[in-house]
């Protein structure tokens, strides 16, 4: 089942390369290590962050090591400060690979958004 | 006027209904989409009416489609020859009306983008749950009745089918029932009433319902019903009216006499504004005594047209029972602090309004709108029509029982 | 289910409690004299990292009304600072509260009083029964949650909570405290400020109440200060006709 949607992505995306579909530019803001090579979050960061956010939304683990904050920490752009909009870190390859972004419409897609810091100062 | 079977006009007049119908759906998908777009600030929806009126068309449909198989049981299961005859169209507005109420409830989500989600995940503990089982089951059950009714080979079938489709449908609306029997905070809900009164209401809708189409298909084939018959199905829906009226009777009478429940009775039978009026002049005026007054007076009853305007009336009074008991059971606010006065942000202790917006009326229009197109296709390609064999009846007795 | 059963760490987890000074010191929660822990911070250690909720634990809070000043709001200014329910919205009755306060009048005596409602983290929580998917769920430590991954919008939690303490987001946000992830077309309630609980600190409304009215801990935990005031004082579970077994307690109503 896997192999055989890795293969229609395959012929779907080599397809729009054939019919000239710009290639993502994907910007790395932070160069460096990020938690695996980048060869297996292209291909696996959807089910580290599916079994993670899992993990913490029902059983409370926190601290993992993928998580969703700390990728837009590190990807969200110096301009726009976010991981959306053009050359937003996600979005960019999303629109690309025409894969819908479940994410955005809870979670805060900007870094550094107010976050909460507490009642008293 | 008489319409010959594929003659031009009649072709044409099949056309413009369906595509009448088609364009209520499409009316009806265009607003789920804007709500679906903009969130559920454009409906008047909010955190103390959090069922409107999508969920008022949506219950309609959903009861009245699993009672408009009762016609098809009475042949089925009862043995009743006058009913066999009804049953495939009967099993076919079944499972248009269940697909309309479905299309209903599912497009008012929050989140309808994620209807797979309800499908993989499982609560064993909700009565949502459960009708995510019985709905698709419906389908399931009604479909293979039908089959055993129209296809010759598999003609022996249809009692075993029939007597599934009947338990089935009987189960489908004690989940319906049970949707708002199980609700322990809310004073119009709570319960164990609510699901044989469902049951009992989707005797009565279904059975008007029925009669409608049946009046409509018979008008277009240019035939009269036998008059036996019909004063047969008049009277087997004043009947079902009655015995709602007793349920409903019952249920409002224990409320009163239990002191806590006394406000809120007082609340929807007299002082609540619309409630009342909906209650009294829209349930039990038109929808309950004038029907039966229509059914049961001889006079009334031999004119033409008359009991198709009596099941017409049923219909208004099931809206208006509807719209008195979702939307007036949540207008009464919930009780926390039972016999403080409470006044907060979040409008606690306070009689809630609520007006329905644009949009989620055109989606509750859009489910009439694919129960419709669907009955009329059906009709259409498939030979549903009710034909009475008259002789046959009277040589073999059934017309006097 | 196949939870973490990580002894050594429990039994770490176990010293941290008594010492109050390895999990402390982790939290920047400095050096508190032994003794004084349980109340200072929220009851008990931080977990740490990769250590998933117990349900050794039972969080709760105890709501002390006849301190609760009829006119003052802050817990629920804190709680929408911190959990980021700042958005406008046209018409009030669509907007969330995840607290608010009730003025309550008896009409008997005209005896008047005021009190914070929230979600009461039941320990038998209608919500999460009537849940088609089970997006509703209450974690092992008691905490009554929405998961908005599989919550697929039907209200029907709404319609089953005893207590109103339930909103649905009615419209689009972009507003979002990168901790309290909440949205469009879900259903969102008090979390007990989870993503506060889980690092040891004490829920918003709790640490803002000017009159030190409401009381957070573990339930199960016999010397948190929640836990001997409820064996030591009277107090009330709204609605306990509805044997709930409610996490959130009150006193004077």
């Amino acid at each position: 089942m896997k192999a055989a949607a890795l293969a229609l992505f395959l012929a779907l995306t080599s397809a729009c390369a054939f019919a000239g579909a710009p290639k993502p530019a994907i910007k790395i803001e932070n160069p460096g290590q990020c938690i695996a090579p980048a060869e297996e979050m292209r291909k696996n960061h959807m089910e580290m962050l599916h079994h993670q956010r899992d993990r913490t939304m029902r059983q409370g683990i926190r601290g993992e090591k993928a998580s969703l904050n700390e990728c837009i920490n590190c990807h969200a752009s110096k301009t726009t400060g976010s991981v959306l909009g053009k050359e937003g870190f996600c979005q960019e390859c999303h629109s690309y690979a025409a894969v819908k972004l479940d994410c955005w419409d809870c979670h805060q897609p900007k870094a550094g958004h107010a976050k909460a810091a507490g009642v008293k100062p | 006027m008489r319409l010959d079977l594929n003659s031009r006009l009649e072709e044409h007049l099949f056309y413009i209904l369906a595509g009448i119908g088609g364009l209520v759906t499409a009316v009806g998908m265009a607003a789920a989409l804007f709500m679906e777009h903009s969130g559920h600030v454009v409906t008047g929806m909010n955190n103390q009416i959090v069922w409107g009126m999508p969920h008022v068309f949506a219950i309609f449909l959903i009861v009245a489609a699993s009672g408009v198989l009762n016609v098809a049981s009475i042949g089925s299961v009862f043995g009743k020859t006058v009913y066999k005859t009804r049953a495939p169209l009967s099993g076919l507005l079944a499972i248009a009306m269940l697909a309309a109420g479905l299309a209903v409830i599912m497009l008012d989500l929050g989140r309808a983008d994620r209807l797979i989600v309800a499908m993989t995940h499982f609560n064993p503990t909700s009565v949502f749950g459960w009708n995510v089982i019985l709905y698709p089951g419906f389908f399931g059950i009604v479909g293979i009745y039908l089959w055993t009714l129209m296809d010759r080979r598999m003609n022996p079938y249809y009692k075993p089918a029939g007597f599934a489709a009947f338990i089935w449908r009987l189960l489908l609306t004690t989940g319906t029932g049970s949707i708002f029997g199980f609700l322990v905070a809310r004073q119009a809900y709570q319960s164990a009433m609510i699901a044989p009164m469902f049951i009992i209401m989707s005797f009565a809708w279904g059975l008007a319902v029925f009669m409608i189409v049946q009046k409509a298909m018979f008008a277009w084939n240019g035939m009269q019903l036998h008059p036996q018959i019909r004063s047969r199905m008049k009277n087997l829906l004043a009947t079902f009216i009655a015995a709602v009226f007793y349920f409903v009777m019952v249920y409002h009478l224990t409320n009163i006499y239990f002191a806590k429940q006394t406000a809120f009775e007082q609340f929807i039978l007299l002082s609540g504004g619309i409630f009342p009026t909906l209650f009294w002049g829209g349930y039990v005026f038109l929808g309950t005594l004038v029907p039966l007054l229509i059914l049961f007076v001889p006079d009334l009853s031999k004119i033409r047209g008359s009991v198709f305007a009596a099941a017409s009336l049923v219909l208004v009074g099931a809206f208006s029972l509807l719209y008195v008991f979702i939307i007036g059971g949540q207008v009464y606010p919930l009780e926390i602090f039972p016999g403080m006065d409470v006044k907060s942000s979040f409008f606690d202790g306070q009689i809630d309004t609520y007006t329905p917006s644009l949009p989620e009326i055109l989606l509750g229009l859009g489910g009439f709108g694919i129960a419709f197109t669907a009955t009329v296709i059906g009709v259409r390609v498939l030979k549903f029509l009710p034909q009475d064999d008259i002789h046959k009846l009277e040589s073999a007795g059934h017309m006097l029982d | 289910m196949n939870e973490p059963q990580d002894k050594s760490r429990r039994a770490l987890m176990g010293k941290a409690v008594t010492a109050a000074a390895v999990a402390g010191a982790g939290m920047g929660v400095a050096a508190i004299a032994p003794g004084l822990h349980l109340i200072e911070v929220a009851g008990a250690a931080p977990r740490t990292a990769g250590e998933a909720a117990s349900n050794t634990v039972r969080w709760g809070m105890l709501i002390d009304s006849t301190k609760c000043a009829k006119d003052c709001n802050a817990c629920v200014t804190a709680c929408n600072t911190e959990n980021g329910l700042v958005e406008p919205i046209k018409d009030a009755r669509q907007g969330s509260q995840w607290i608010r306060k009730i003025d309550l009048k008896d009409p008997k005596n005209g005896r008047e009083h005021s009190l914070p409602m929230m979600c009461q983290h039941c320990a038998n929580p209608p919500c999460v029964d009537v849940c088609p998917t089970g997006a509703s769920m209450k974690r092992a430590d008691g905490i009554v949650l929405v998961d908005r991954h599989i919550c697929i919008g039907c209200r029907y939690c709404m319609m089953a909570c005893p207590y109103k303490a339930r909103s649905f987001v009615h419209q689009p946000l972009t507003t979002q405290n990168p901790e309290v992830p909440r949205g469009i077309g879900c259903v969102e309630s008090c979390t007990f400020c989870v993503q506060r609980v889980d690092k040891g600190l004490k829920p918003a409304c709790v640490e803002a109440c000017p009159e030190g009215a409401m009381t957070f801990g573990d339930l199960n935990d016999p010397n948190s200060a929640i836990a001997q005031r409820i064996a030591r004082e009277a107090t009330t579970q709204v609605r306990a006709d509805l044997k709930l077994n409610l996490g959130v307690r009150y006193q004077g109503i």
